[in-house]
């Protein structure tokens, strides 16, 4: 690993936090990734948090259309995106309204000086220039006149203006990789390699990046550049993966190891429509995915699927989950495998689509009619939902049930450094398809309750199935009152089973201690950098971060009894702390937030500090 | 795969369930004309799927021992469509109504006739709701007085060839319960069929709807009123085949004699004659049989040929592990980062 020669001394920083701002024309998403995928390779740990608006092309220069891409990359090991940025790059007027109030005091401020124009402010909603009128004075502002730059270094690439004005994403790139002292010849070939099919792209693309670094160096933009170091993460080879690319991979490692061709129905919605693209690329992995009509027929398409014998699954986000339900309950029925990811957004309908939020735990474990129980996981991470999706499907086939897989809008599209697992100590799927027709009963069970999967094509186990209530051995209509009793409480106490295989839940950090922190899905890298920091105040405190939120780890109440509190910080009005009340009778204190953005770390580790002073505790804590 | 074939017979695809419809039900006639067909199609028993929604002919898989799934209300195309694309080996059949298929499943019905699954489409059509007990469904006639409707449907009903036609269904066929040799011999040309084959039929509702297709269908008028389709055959009918259809002024159908009748061609590209037949309205005879032939590609094909093509491609990872491992990746080594 080489870091890149500059001429003058480095300030050595432990991490740092940055974020790119503009309109979502302007390619900020690009930019974040590209100055990601060069951290990465660089050796630091990293999280990425995208923000961009529902609307793909907002009115220009409008606060409605701003885009951001916040990373914070680190020579440490980093658990969230970060609450505040050291650096922001803003576009243009409309960005440096949106998001100059999370800079950090003192911070960098990168502005695109060229758009500050009384039109620009006018449409930003600027009532005087923030350039002049003392707006920026606790920070320090590069003004970059972007436009006219960016023209003179693309000059004779052979683009049209349109298109050099266009590169200016990348100028900014530049300055910004100068500023953190990255390798410029690597993120040039990449240049290269994005724009091959257009090399007077690639070459206006690499001379406005080249002409941003100098521009750093040229006018001494800070005294001397920043510079992080590679983290000490665990050896073994990584690579920088997003939550629905780690998703989609693990549905595909799942039904590879299990020897059955992957089956995926889906209807495009945002933030889910990712799993969807990823899987559609890999045809030679048996592996069919369905672009079906609506998303009632692509979640009816894959439990179709697993009738045949493969695996089948399905994927959207709450408002699709939520056309989904009835054919949810026809695969618990049914008793066939299937998977179901919800990539929850701001809800409820229609609700913050690009948005993060966790509000979908009672639709996942609860909103189904009748007696409906289904085994929910929950990632934590981008490269998390790997693992959470591989184990989901390794119940769903063991157990004969749907599975729910909850991930969320933050996860989906942020990024992380994923250390590549070995493809052999994946745990083993098998499906154990029944052949055998002596004494074949559609609905006889094993010792995890699970029935026969018997697959059309096998000669001699003809039998049918439905949504009807069934015998408990034949599968054959039963509308006899004890057998519905009989297998309305097998069907749950199956899914209830689950619970007794898990590994015993093991807080981390203080085993014992002040506080407990549950959590659960994408809030894990703020709960645990607030842990950390708090722990650092010298408070005990202990964080357990569910994957199982039904059913719930059996040891759960035991460990939190070994704390005076337990905080759930959730991004809803408290829905597992309702649930672990009414599964476990456990109570807690919740810290809520509905903004559809991730919890900063302050927010949590000051909700942590104060629980712990406090004699008589809350029932929620406002955040601040 | 050339297992030595058993000869089989009806009973063999009788199964063990006792069958619940109405007595008179018109649905028994259609099981027992499914039921003689699937011993001639000399197709495995445990290769043919079964596969219906919610309503009194959606209890059609529990009578036939094949692989049989009942679904839920409407979806049984979509979980067929699953099915077929995950095993394209097995012989599908989706059993449905005019409820099911053209009211709560009608989004699925024209999807999978769009795209050309190789499924066989049955839509048992009595023109009411069943199991629901008497209201009015998508193909009631306008003003028909139902529980629903007690003063008459407002809305005007679907017609479920025209739909399917303009669904792009590349089989399309009407027949009627209580005529059993037309019947066998619609369903024999559906199940040859290679790709999605929608045939309407024409069952009576002994309970709710009783002789709804009486004026046309009874033996005493179907001659004069019926037109049998036959590929190849002029468009005549009447008991001794003195009227037909041709082809008028302005792009129509005109009635006259039997002499100078259009010759009917299933297989025609072109809709437009075979969308004018199938909205044929009284006083014109309604039309009965195949009036759509077409061969097109099925995506289960096209989707599996996309898969082999794949196979063939030297580009892209051919091993999970590969898979894992592409894109940019770089190697931590112990000690790495010490600064």
């Amino acid at each position: 690993m080489t870091v890149s020669a500059a001429p003058r001394p480095h300030i050595d920083l432990q991490n740092a936090v940055v974020r790119f701002a503009g309109d979502s024309g302007d390619g900020m998403q690009l930019t974040g990734t590209e100055f990601t995928r060069e951290a990465a390779l660089y050796g630091n740990d990293l999280a990425t948090f995208p923000d961009y608006p529902a609307e793909i092309r907002a009115p220009a220069g409008t606060t409605a259309g701003v885009s951001g891409y916040q990373i914070q990359f680190a020579a440490h090991e980093v658990y969230s995106a970060g609450d505040q940025p050291d650096t922001l790059v803003a576009m243009n007027p409309a960005a440096l309204k949106v998001h100059l109030p999370d800079l950090k005091r003192g911070g960098l401020l990168i502005l695109n000086e060229a758009t500050f124009k009384q039109s620009d402010l006018d449409r930003a909603g600027w009532k005087t220039n923030p350039l002049t009128d003392g707006t920026l004075e606790n920070y320090q502002v590069i003004k970059v006149d972007f436009e006219h730059l960016v023209g003179k270094a693309v000059e004779g690439a052979g683009v049209s203006a349109k298109d050099a004005s266009r590169c200016k994403n990348f100028y900014a790139l530049g300055l910004v990789f100068w500023i953190y002292s990255r390798d410029i010849e690597r993120e040039e070939q990449a240049i290269r390699e994005r724009f091959k099919k257009s090399p007077p792209l690639a070459e206006a693309n690499v001379r406005a990046f080249k002409a941003g670094y100098n521009y750093g160096e040229t006018i001494e933009a800070l005294d001397a550049p920043y510079s992080i170091q590679p983290a000490r993460l665990k050896p073994g080879k990584y690579r920088n993966v997003t939550g629905n690319s780690a998703l989609a991979l693990g549905l595909i490692a799942a039904a590879q190891k299990a020897g059955l061709r992957l089956f995926y129905g889906s209807y495009p919605i945002t933030p889910a429509s990712d799993i969807l693209h990823e899987l559609s690329k890999y045809r030679r992995f048996q592996l069919t995915t369905f672009q079906a009509e609506d998303e009632i027929a692509a979640i009816s398409a894959a439990i179709g699927a697993s009738f045949a014998g493969a695996l089948g699954i399905t994927g959207s986000s709450g408002p699709g989950i939520a056309l989904k339900t009835e054919a949810m309950g026809l695969a618990l029925m049914t008793e066939l495998p299937l998977v179901i990811i919800n990539v929850q957004r701001g809800g409820p309908s229609t609700g913050l689509p690009t948005k993060t939020e966790q509000s979908d735990l009672f639709q996942a474990v609860y909103g189904r009619n009748g007696e409906c129980p289904i085994p929910v996981l929950a990632a934590r991470s981008p490269a998390d939902c790997f693992e959470t999706a591989y184990e989901a499907c390794r119940i769903a086939i063991d157990c004969r049930t749907p599975v729910i897989v909850l991930s969320d809008g933050s996860l989906a599209n942020g990024s992380e450094p994923w250390l590549l697992p070995d493809v052999n100590s994946l745990p083993k799927i098998e499906p154990d398809f029944a052949t055998d027709p002596a004494g074949f009963m559609p609905y006889k069970r094993d010792e995890k309750l699970a029935r026969p999967w018997a697959i059309p094509g096998t000669p001699g186990l003809e039998h049918r199935i439905g949504g009807l209530e069934k015998d408990a051995l034949t599968g054959n209509i039963s509308y006899d009152a004890h057998n519905h009793e009989k297998m309305v409480r097998t069907r749950a106490e199956k899914v209830r089973r689950i619970a007794d295989r898990l590994d015993p839940t093991e807080p981390f950090f203080d085993p014992e201690g002040e506080v407990l922190v549950i959590g659960w899905g994408g809030t894990y890298g703020s709960i645990t950098q607030a842990v950390i920091e708090a722990r650092q105040g010298g408070l005990k405190v202990g964080h357990v971060h569910l994957r199982h939120v039904f059913p719930l780890p059996n040891d759960l109440t035991d460990v939190a009894t070994r704390y005076r509190t337990v905080l759930v910080p959730e991004l809803n009005m408290g829905q597992l702390r309702l649930h672990i009340r009414g599964q476990l009778g456990l109570e807690s204190v919740g810290l809520n937030k509905i903004q559809g953005k991730p919890f900063h770390v302050a927010e949590i580790r000051s909700t942590i500090e104060s629980l712990a002073r406090r004699k008589h505790l809350p029932a929620e804590q406002e955040i601040a | 795969m050339s297992a030595p074939l058993v000869k089989l017979t009806k009973k063999d695809f009788v199964s063990d369930q006792e069958v619940r419809w109405c007595p008179g039900c018109a649905d028994f006639a259609i099981l027992a004309g499914v039921q003689k067909l699937m011993p001639e199609l000399g197709i495995a028993r445990e290769k043919t799927v079964f596969i219906s929604g919610i309503g009194c002919a959606s209890r059609f898989p529990y009578y036939m021992n094949t692989y049989g799934f009942h679904g839920i209300h409407g979806r049984a195309p979509a979980i067929a469509t699953g099915l077929k694309m995950a095993n394209p080996d097995l012989t599908v059949w989706v059993v449905t109504g005019d409820g099911d298929g053209l009211s709560i499943g009608g989004n699925h019905l024209i999807h999978a006739l769009r795209r050309n699954v190789d499924l066989k489409i049955l839509l048992f059509d009595n023109r009411i709701y069943g199991l629901t007990k008497g209201q009015a469904s998508p193909t009631s006639e306008l003003g028909k007085k139902t529980k629903s409707s007690p003063f008459g449907t407002v809305d005007r009903p679907f017609n479920p060839l025209t739909l399917a036609l303009g669904a792009g269904a590349t089989f399309v066929a009407r027949t009627t319960a209580n005529d059993m040799p037309h019947m066998s011999s619609v369903l024999k040309r559906a199940a040859a069929h290679k790709g999605a084959a929608f045939v309407e039929i024409w069952q009576n509702c002994v309970v709710f709807n009783d002789g709804a297709f009486d004026e046309w269908s009874e033996k005493d008028v179907r001659d004069e009123r019926l037109l049998k389709l036959e590929h190849g055959k002029p468009l005549m009918y009447g008991k001794s085949k003195d009227k037909g259809l041709r082809i008028g002024g302005g792009f129509t159908l005109e009635m006259g004699a039997a002499d100078g009748a259009v010759v009917h061609d299933e297989s025609r590209d072109n809709l437009s004659l075979a969308l004018a037949l199938a909205a044929l309205e009284p006083p014109w005879p309604q039309v009965m049989g195949v009036l759509r032939a077409v061969d097109l590609p099925t995506v289960d094909q096209l989707a599996r040929e996309q898969e082999r093509e794949a196979e063939k491609a030297t580009r892209g990872p051919a091993t999970l592990e590969a898979l894992l491992q592409s894109g940019d990746t770089w190697d931590v080594t112990a000690g790495a980062g010490d600064a």
